[in-house]
C-alpha cells in the first residue's frame, strides 16, 4: 500500500481529516526547506505538498509566483528538490510527500528516469498542474511503474465526463480546486464546494482534497466538514515572504500556523 | 519526434482531433480551462462551416481591414540585393498596420457569437494588443491587454494607441517582464473570469484549438498570395519567407502552399546578438522540445526545464516558444528555420526604407534580411515572396535611440 493510501486509511479509521500544507521547495533558500517540513509535521501536517519552482507558474497567484522567483534565485532544480526529500526521509519515513508543479521540468528530465529517481528519493505522489488527463497517458504509466501516485485536479468547470476521466487515471487522492482562479485568491464558497463534492463522490472512491482559498482555522474547518483533506498554501508562503530576512524563524512561525489550521481541521464546522 | 520524417508527405491531416501536430501541440492547461477550451473548439468548428459567419468575416476583412492586401514587386530593392525577384505581401497596409487584425477580427466575431462580453489579450510589440483593442472598440466590448513592463517601455506608441481605443493595458512585472509573462498573466485572468471572457491569443501557439484556429484566420494571407502571384507571374513562387515569433504570419503565408513541394518555406527567427552567443530568440534554431503555455513545442529552456530569457531587438519576436505547427514543419523538413541577428535586421530595415519607400516593422525586417541573402544566391528567374507582416511606425523610437536621436 502506498504511503498516501495508508495515511488516508489511518485517518479514516481515526475519523480524522488530513491537513496538507504547501510550501515551495528552496524558498526563500534551499537550507530552509527540510527543517520546515519536519516542523510542519510536528505541528500536525499529515502530508506535505512540496512545490517545484518553475519560471512560468501560470496557475499561481502573486504569492507563489514570488516564492518560485526566490527559489530560482538560488537555482533550485528538480534534482535539488529530490535531494531535499531524500534528506527529509532520513528521519521521517511515514509522512507522504507530494510534488506539485508544472510539467516542463519533468518533461525535460524524462518521465521514466524522473519517476525512478523520485521514488528512490522517497516521493509518494506527483501533481502537475498543466497536465490534464487527456495528455497524461504516458506520464501516468511511468509513475505507476515507479509506484508513484498521480494526483489530478478537478475544478468547478469539471463535468461528470471529466470527473470520470480523472478518476480513471488518478491515484492517492483527487485535488479539487475550490474556485475558478489562481492560488491565493479569496473566493472560497464552501456551499458550492460541498455541492460539487457530493457530485464527485458518485464518480470516485478516492479521497478528495480541497485547496485554493483556505486561509485560517475557520475555513479549514468548513472545508474539512465536506472533504477528506484540506490543502493550505498561499497563507503559509506569505508568512515565508514576510520572514525572508529572518529565515531561522520560519519553521517556528509556520509551525504555529499549521497548529492553528490543525485545530480547525479537527473541529469541522 | 523521430517518426516525424517518415510521416511527412501531406500536412492536411494535421492537427489531429486533440490538436496534435505529431508530438507537438495538444492541450496542457489547468483543469479549469479544459471545458472552456472544448466549448471554444466546438464554437469554432461550427462557425467555420456557417455561411453567415463566413460572409460576415469576409465583409469585415474587405471593408474594415482593407483586404486584399497588395502583392508588390520590390524591384529596386531586389536589384540592390541582387538575384531573385522579391515580392512583398503588404500586410503592413492592413488597418492597424499588421497581419494581427486578420485574426482578431475572426476571434472577435466568434466571441460575439459565444455571448462573451469581455476580451483579454497578451501582446509583445503591441500590434496584437492594438488589433484586439480595435475590434473590442468596434464591438463595444470591454478589453484588457496584458503587456510586459519591458515591452511597455519600448513600445510606448502602441500602449497609447490601445488606451485611446478604450483598452486597459496591464503592465506585467513578473519574470522577464516580456511577452511570455504577459501570456502567463492573461491565462491567470482567463482562468478567473472564464464565464464572461474570451481570450484572443495573438499567435499560432497556446492550447488547442488556438494554433489551428489562428492559422485558419491567417491563411487569408497565403490564399491571396497564391492568386496574386499566379496573376502576376503565371506560376507559383520558388520560396516564401516570413519572420517567426509565435509564427502566425508565417503559417498564414505558408499553409495554402503546404502541398506544393516546389515552394520552399523559410521561417526567420530573432537571432539577437547571434545564436552562438546564447542571447537570441530562436527556439527552432537552437532550442529543444518542452511544454509551455498550453502546448508542446520547441522552447528556449535550460537543462532543468526552466524557460530561458530571450533577446531580440524586436519585441514581437522576443518569445521563448513557437507555434507547434512550426515545430512539426521543422521536424518533417517541410520548412527551414533560420536566424537573423539584430544588426542584419536593422540593415534590411534601412535598405527597404531607402530603396522602396516602405518602412517595415523590425519583426518583418528579419524576414527581409533573410530574403535578401537568399535572393543573392538565386538567378533573376526565381521568385521569392516575403511576408511584410507589419509597418515600422511603432519602431521609430527604437531606431532613433540606436541612432542617438531623441524624438
Amino acid at each position: 500500500m502506498s504511503r498516501i493510501k495508508q495515511r488516508f486509511a489511518d485517518l479514516k479509521s481515526a475519523n480524522r481529516k488530513a491537513l496538507i500544507p504547501y510550501i515551495t521547495a528552496g524558498d526563500p533558500q534551499p537550507g530552509t526547506t527540510v527543517p520546515l517540513m519536519h516542523a510542519m509535521v510536528a505541528a500536525g501536517a499529515d502530508l506535505i505538498e512540496l512545490g517545484v519552482p518553475f519560471s512560468d507558474p501560470m496557475a499561481d497567484g502573486p504569492v507563489i509566483q514570488a516564492a518560485c522567483e526566490r527559489a530560482l534565485e538560488h537555482h533550485v532544480t528538480l534534482h535539488n528538490v529530490l535531494d531535499m526529500v531524500r534528506e527529509f526521509r532520513q528521519t521521517d519515513t511515514d509522512t507522504p510527500v507530494i510534488l506539485m508543479g508544472y510539467l516542463n521540468p519533468i518533461e525535460v528530465w524524462g518521465y521514466s528516469d524522473f519517476s525512478q529517481a523520485a521514488a528512490a528519493a522517497g516521493i509518494d505522489g506527483v501533481l502537475t498542474v498543466d497536465l490534464p488527463p487527456e495528455e497524461a497517458g504516458e506520464f501516468t504509466a511511468a509513475m505507476r511503474d515507479a509506484a508513484i501516485d498521480t494526483i489530478f485536479l478537478l475544478s468547478p468547470t469539471s463535468d461528470g465526463n471529466r470527473m470520470d476521466k480523472v478518476s480513471q487515471l488518478a491515484s492517492g487522492f483527487i485535488y479539487y480546486v475550490s474556485f475558478k482562479g489562481v492560488t491565493g485568491a479569496n473566493r472560497l464558497d464552501v456551499t458550492a464546494v460541498a455541492d460539487k463534492l457530493a457530485d464527485l463522490r458518485k464518480h470516485t472512491d478516492l479521497p478528495v482534497g480541497v485547496g485554493f482559498g483556505i486561509r485560517d482555522a475557520e475555513t479549514a474547518g468548513q472545508v474539512a466538514a465536506v472533504a477528506d483533506a484540506v490543502v493550505v498554501g498561499s497563507v503559509l508562503v506569505k508568512q515565508i515572504a514576510d520572514l525572508v530576512d529572518q529565515p531561522d524563524s520560519i519553521p517556528a512561525t509556520l509551525a504555529a500556523t499549521v497548529a492553528e489550521l490543525r485545530s480547525g481541521v479537527d473541529s469541522p464546522a | 519526434m523521430t517518426q516525424a520524417t517518415a510521416e511527412s508527405a501531406s500536412q492536411e491531416n494535421y492537427p489531429d482531433e486533440r490538436g496534435h501536430f505529431g508530438p507537438y501541440g495538444g492541450r496542457f492547461v489547468a483543469e479549469t480551462l479544459m471545458l472552456p477550451l472544448d466549448e471554444l473548439n466546438q464554437a469554432y468548428r461550427k462557425y467555420m462551416k456557417d455561411p453567415e459567419f463566413l460572409a460576415e468575416l469576409d465583409e469585415d476583412l474587405a471593408q474594415f481591414v482593407g483586404r486584399p492586401s497588395p502583392l508588390y514587386l520590390a524591384a529596386r530593392w531586389s536589384e540592390q540585393v541582387g538575384g531573385a525577384r522579391i515580392y512583398l505581401k503588404r500586410e503592413d497596409l492592413n488597418h492597424t498596420g499588421a497581419h494581427k487584425i486578420n485574426n482578431t477580427v475572426g476571434q472577435a466575431l466568434l466571441a460575439k457569437r459565444m455571448g462573451k462580453t469581455r476580451i483579454i489579450a497578451e501582446t509583445g510589440a503591441g500590434q496584437h494588443g492594438v488589433a484586439s483593442a480595435t475590434v473590442a472598440a468596434r464591438l463595444g466590448m470591454e478589453c484588457v491587454v496584458y503587456m510586459g513592463a519591458e515591452d511597455i517601455k519600448r513600445q510606448a506608441i502602441n500602449v497609447y494607441r490601445m488606451r485611446m481605443l478604450g483598452a486597459e493595458v496591464v503592465s506585467v512585472k513578473s519574470g522577464s517582464k516580456t511577452l511570455k509573462d504577459a501570456l502567463n498573466e492573461a491565462l491567470r485572468d482567463w482562468v478567473t473570469n472564464v464565464d464572461n471572457t474570451f481570450y484572443i491569443i495573438g499567435t499560432v501557439a497556446g492550447p488547442h484549438p488556438y494554433p489551428v484556429m489562428v492559422r485558419d484566420f491567417q491563411t487569408v494571407i497565403g490564399r491571396e498570395t497564391r492568386q496574386q502571384i499566379m496573376q502576376a507571374e503565371g506560376r507559383l513562387p520558388d520560396a516564401l519567407v516570413a519572420c517567426v515569433g509565435g509564427g502566425s504570419n508565417a503559417i498564414g503565408l505558408f499553409h495554402p502552399f503546404i502541398d506544393d513541394p516546389s515552394v520552399a518555406f523559410y521561417g526567420v527567427e530573432g537571432g539577437g546578438d547571434g545564436v552562438e552567443t546564447g542571447r537570441h530568440a530562436a527556439p527552432l534554431c537552437a532550442g529543444s522540445s518542452g511544454v509551455l503555455h498550453g502546448n508542446r513545442t520547441y522552447l528556449m529552456e535550460d537543462s532543468d526545464g526552466q524557460i530561458s530569457e530571450t533577446h531580440s531587438i524586436s519585441a514581437g519576436l522576443d518569445y521563448p516558444g513557437v507555434g507547434p505547427e512550426h515545430a512539426w514543419l521543422k521536424d518533417t523538413g517541410r520548412a527551414s528555420y533560420v536566424a537573423i541577428t539584430d544588426t542584419e535586421a536593422l540593415d534590411a530595415f534601412h535598405g527597404l526604407t531607402r530603396t522602396e519607400g516602405i518602412i517595415p516593422a523590425l519583426e518583418s525586417s528579419h524576414a527581409l534580411a533573410y530574403a535578401g541573402k537568399l535572393a543573392a544566391t538565386l538567378g533573376k528567374d526565381k521568385i521569392i515572396v516575403v511576408n511584410l507582416s507589419g509597418r515600422g511606425d511603432k519602431d521609430i523610437h527604437t531606431i532613433a535611440d540606436l541612432d542617438g536621436i531623441k524624438i
